[in-house]
């Protein structure tokens, strides 16, 4: 039985290139394009760019009012004032710290428990579905009840960032732990590793990918947490920037605050990105060959 | 269709393509036509598979001119079926829903039939390996690129699958180039076969031979042991009567039947 062919049908559309008599034509191009580096980046950077002129020319113009959004010359004036007192310099270091502090116990705990779920049936039974609830709670309605505990002091701030990062991290361990390949894994055990040995020589650097990942988003979830944190009971530090800018109505501090939020999250994806390189050089490397 | 029989549906002429320092094709020249089965040896590392991928537009050469006919569909060595859509699904990837019915017929081609509904994750390497072969040849291609196809298949699967090929591609008449280490398949399969080394084709004959090729009869024809001794000593393996035991180096090269005294 042949399936009779009318010619072309069923075939996927491919861009024409050039010809020749008898039908033949150069084979189009099906691999990855790549540009380079250079070129690369400046896309990258164009649309942020793009946008900051476009903000410029508005201010400037006329077209956008200042208390709808400060221009670009009084955002870096009440930067420059920021600056010269200090102040800048102590809120941000202040707001490092207090993440930086989240940050560790709560993916330390999110971590720990992701491979826990991830690489143990009795893990999993045990932890997941309290954390699938927990996640389910938003970390904002904790705020209450952890005032109520710790008062509005640093360990009120750090608890409710810690939070805020274990949730992620949680999630795309378990995920990525349960993701690594079972044939790999099938093999390793074979060769008498187990337990503890297993996890940390075979299953977590294979995770890693996941691991990383986690990292990103919990951080980017940490910094709403630093906000939340830091409306309370704070001196120092971006949310109580951004505190102050509501209270007293101070647009160009809050442009300032948004453009500050948004330079710390290029920081952390450019950082999390050198780490990926350090971390996992085996990526990268795949041919399909 | 004897019509396209002498249609070519590959041309390519001073093909050069290095990798860094390293020149893996150079100047190669090669026509296939329709029809025509062309099976490429070369031990590992010469540049078989980066022809094959030049011809599918994955790889860019460095020089020369490639040019193929318009339908140009592969089958890898790896089934590279999508795990979360049914066999069907699969075998019409990216065609429109009328041509469910050429999916449906050309999976009982392959020997399929019924298993439209299947998941790719429950069907065996030979059969995920057919549904490939279905998918390649539903779109109806001139040329029909193998890449070690039924390496990856135990001894007894890979004779099915190589007498299926051969059927199939004698009923379709694609222009068929096939990459494969085994020397026995490709005399097998093919009606021309080359040996690929340090860039250039160092071997390029006819083979031929009566069709269909038994995997029986074929073992002990003398005209298929005179072309299976030459292709091998070609490739650097002394063959049996000059030497008892096949060499533990390149052993990639001999096939997995071993070497018939």
């Amino acid at each position: 039985m042949t399936a009779e062919i009318v010619p072309d049908a069923g075939t996927v559309r491919r861009r024409p290139a050039e010809g020749t008599a008898d039908g033949l034509r150069t084979p189009p191009w099906l691999g990855r394009r790549r540009r380079r580096p250079a070129i690369s980046l400046a896309l990258r950077a164009s649309v942020p760019l793009a946008l900051l002129v476009a903000w410029w020319w508005g201010a400037s113009s006329g077209r956008i009012s200042p208390d709808v959004l400060a221009g670009p010359g009084a955002v870096l004036s009440a930067l420059r004032e920021l600056a010269s007192t200090g102040q800048l310099a102590d809120y941000v270091l202040a707001s490092a710290r207090r993440v930086a502090l989240g940050v560790l116990v709560g993916c330390g705990a999110g971590l720990v428990l992701g491979a826990v779920a991830g690489l143990s049936a009795l893990g999993e039974e045990l932890v997941d579905l309290t954390l699938q609830m927990k996640r389910a709670v938003p970390f904002l309605a904790l705020v209450p009840l952890f005032i109520s505990w710790f008062g509005v002091g640093e360990t009120f701030k750090i608890a409710l960032i810690a939070v805020a990062a274990f949730a992620p991290m949680y999630a795309y361990v378990y995920l990525g732990v349960r993701g690594v390949d079972r044939k790999v894994v099938e093999a390793a055990r074979g060769f008498g590793l187990r337990g503890p040995r297993l996890a940390l020589s075979v299953v977590l650097p294979s995770a890693l990918p996941s691991v990383l990942m986690a990292l990103r988003i919990s951080l980017s979830v940490s910094l709403t947490g630093l906000i939340a944190a830091e409306q309370l009971g704070a001196t120092e530090g971006i949310g109580y920037l951004v505190t102050l800018a509501q209270q007293y109505y101070r647009n160009d501090y809050m442009v300032l605050c948004i453009l500050i939020y948004a330079l710390l999250g290029l920081l952390i994806d450019l950082a999390i990105r050198g780490l990926e390189r350090l971390a996992t050089p085996w990526r990268g490397q795949v041919t399909a060959r | 269709m004897s019509r396209d029989g002498h249609e070519v549906a590959v041309r390519v002429r001073g093909l050069r393509k290095a990798f860094g320092a390293k020149t893996v094709l150079d100047g190669i020249d090669l026509e296939v036509r329709r029809g025509e089965f062309f099976a490429l040896l070369g031990p590992s590392g010469t540049g078989k598979t980066t022809l094959l991928r030049v011809l599918a537009g994955l790889e860019r050469p460095d020089a020369g001119t490639v040019l193929t006919a318009p339908r140009v569909t592969t089958v890898y060595q790896e089934p590279r079926l999508v795990v979360a859509r049914r066999v069907l699904a699969n075998v019409t990837l990216g065609l429109p829903r009328s041509e469910r019915d050429k999916g449906s017929r050309m999976l009982a081609e392959v020997g399929l039939g019924g298993r439209e509904r299947a998941w790719p994750a429950t069907l065996s390497g030979g059969e995920a390996q057919r549904v490939a072969l279905a998918r390649a040849l539903v779109r109806d291609p001139q040329v029909l690129l193998l890449d070690e196809p039924f390496a990856a298949l135990d001894a007894l699967t890979r004779l099915q699958a190589q007498d299926l090929v051969a059927e199939l591609c004698a009923r379709h008449r694609p222009a068929v180039v096939l990459v494969t280490h085994d020397v026995d398949e490709a005399v097998r399969l093919a009606d021309r076969v080359a040996v690929l080394d340090d860039g250039a084709f160092v071997v390029d004959r006819a083979i031929d031979l009566p069709r269909p090729r038994g995997a029986a009869s074929t073992a002990s024809d003398p005209a298929v042991l005179e072309h299976r001794r030459e292709l091998l000593t070609r490739l650097g393996v002394l063959p049996a009567s000059d030497r008892v035991t096949p060499p533990s180096g390149r052993s990639g090269l001999t096939s997995d039947r071993g070497v018939i005294a």
